[in-house]
């Protein structure tokens, strides 16, 4: 047996390691910050702060959560995400089952899925894309944040491809029965692919809560700012011309820890979500749809 | 509008028709074929990386045989593909930061002078592709995992009993057996070769390395949408959007046909 021979034992310790390291790499900054989050000021600008805070203190959270600005970018990004992954999965569902079909029960099928392609594949840019939001006035309107990316090509094609995957005798026998389509969506296609769509609510809601530019290019007023879009400003840009604060609320929310403690609270829903998420995209779903 | 020069208080059918005017500018111009020069340099280094990177990694996961420990490794490495550019971009300016930032602060424990990451532009150039694989290579791991998992285990037995080494058996078993997929991935990625990464580069740079951080995405957002220049804007963008619709349609044709890959 391989595993008992000696070089092999070395490459697997250091391999083991290698992993280690490799897979540390990969949290650690994000462990850099909460510990400053949690310390105080002075040690945080004095740059003491590594993996553990200095001088616990939740004073930056407390801070955090007195701004008002700030909670109500969170309540509007809760809105985008429930409502924009609401409408994405029901879209989707529904685009998904006719373009499943074979050619021969749904003429045409094929320009039809071209057509839902070749938006994903082509876009005119960045600035007919803005006019057009400018001339059908969503401009400076929540729905803004929804209705642009309500159709998601990519997650209808992989509920598309999942239905391919689904039995031909359940509709068949079905239809046999005497049930229209809508009764085979509905009571046969919908039950069996719950897992499936608990998947995509998944990506799609962790999409819709990081989404940032969408609330940058058009909303000009930065009190209706989804999270990502806030964080965006106050942290990348440090840009708060647009909030019409005073410099003392400016101050409040541009110190280091605060600004660590923003982060960590953006961050916050994906954790959350993140051990669902994978325990479903290795099992198959993602996977199947970029198999040969 | 791209071939136009476009006055927002003219309207589209009130503004000047100029030809092909705006392409022809977009060539003469020196800072954008300068910019189409820097989207061409970070995206083709991020295809590369982003393909090796997963895969060697893959294999070398496979390897490890408690499998807490490998759910543990996967379930850290996956974590970063799900943030956002905003958070992490936030995270990178204040650990790159020449002002005791964390790892700079490392690098002078080992007696390295600070290096300016996001103010100079050969290395904003580096940081970009390097926090890129860092962010995306363990996601890019699912796709190869899955293809080893399917790979029929008498293989392994066989060469096994014949007493080739893990190390022959990896050679000539395991990547072979991967190869494909990894070109399936690595011909689909073809059609990225203009997208370097608006998000990522949005919220990384700043002024001091826009002549070799700017991208054709993040320069169509300044010219067109902060200049006000919507003519060209548009001419840049559709000039980029068509280019990449051609290469995605031919990637896709290749994957086809090497792999019979279809994605419906």
């Amino acid at each position: 047996m391989y595993h008992k021979t000696l070089s092999y034992r070395i490459f697997n310790v250091f391999n083991i390691c290698l992993m280690l390291i490799i897979a540390l790499l990969c949290i650690i900054p994000l462990v850099h910050v909460l510990a400053v989050s949690f310390s105080s000021k002075a040690a945080a600008d004095g740059n003491l702060v590594g993996l553990w805070p200095i001088d616990f203190t939740l004073e930056s959270y407390k801070k955090t959560m007195n701004n008002p600005i700030f909670l109500h970018s969170i309540w509007v990004s809760i809105k985008r995400t429930v409502i924009g992954t609401g409408l994405t999965l029901v879209l989707a569902f529904l685009a998904a089952y006719p373009l499943s079909k074979e050619n021969s029960a749904f003429k045409g099928r094929n320009i039809y899925s071209w057509l839902f392609v070749f938006t994903m594949i082509f876009s005119g840019g960045l600035v007919p894309f803005y006019m057009v939001i400018q001339k059908i006035g969503l401009m400076d309107s929540f729905w803004v944040l929804v209705l642009p990316g309500a159709v998601n090509v990519y997650l209808t094609i992989l509920l598309l491809n999942f239905f391919r995957g689904v039995p031909k005798e359940l509709e068949e026998a079905a239809l046999i029965d005497g049930a229209g389509h809508f009764r085979v969506m509905f009571s046969i296609y919908l039950p069996v692919s719950l897992p499936a769509i608990a998947t995509l609510a998944l990506f799609s809601m962790v999409t819709q809560w990081n989404s940032w530019f969408d609330g940058l290019l058009y909303l000009n007023n930065a009190k209706d700012y989804p999270l990502a879009t806030f964080l965006q400003t106050v942290i990348i840009q440090r840009d708060m011309s647009s909030m019409s604060i005073s410099p003392k609320e400016m101050e409040l929310i541009s110190t280091k820890t605060v600004k660590s403690a923003q982060i960590f609270i953006g961050a916050l829903p994906i954790l959350v979500v993140y051990p669902f998420l994978q325990k479903y995209f290795a099992s198959g779903l993602v996977v199947g749809s970029v198999k040969e | 509008m791209a071939f136009q020069n476009y006055k927002p208080w003219l309207g589209l059918t009130g503004s000047e028709w100029v030809g092909l005017d705006n392409f022809r500018y977009l060539f003469e111009r020196e800072d954008s074929l300068q910019v189409i020069w820097n989207t061409l340099i970070i995206a083709v280094f991020k295809l590369m990386f982003n393909l090796g990177v997963p895969f060697v990694f893959s294999i070398l996961l496979n390897e490890l045989r408690k499998m807490v420990f490998k759910r543990f490794v996967q379930t850290l490495v996956y974590l970063p593909h799900f943030l956002s550019w905003v958070i992490l971009g936030g995270i990178l300016i204040d650990i790159l930061s020449t002002d005791g930032g964390i790892v700079n602060r490392a690098l002078g424990v080992v007696g390295i002078e600070p290096i300016f990451f996001l103010g100079n532009g050969d290395w904003f150039r580096f940081t970009v592709v390097v926090s890129d694989i860092w962010k995306e290579f363990g996601f890019g791991t699912v796709v190869f995992l899955a293809a080893l998992a399917n790979i029929n285990p008498t293989l392994y037995e066989a060469a096994e009993v014949d007493g080739a080494s893990r190390f022959k058996q990896t050679l000539h078993i395991t990547i072979p057996s991967i190869i494909p997929i990894a070109i399936v991935v690595g011909t689909l990625a073809l059609g990225n070769v203009l997208n370097a990464g608006f998000d990522q580069i949005f919220n990384l740079y700043n002024s001091l390395v826009y002549e070799k951080g700017d991208i054709i995405d993040t320069f169509v957002y300044r010219t067109a949408i902060l200049n006000g220049e919507m003519g060209f804007g548009t001419a840049v963008g559709l000039f980029k959007s068509v280019i990449s619709m051609i290469l995605i349609l031919i990637s896709y044709r290749l994957a086809y046909k090497w792999a019979n890959y279809r994605i419906f």
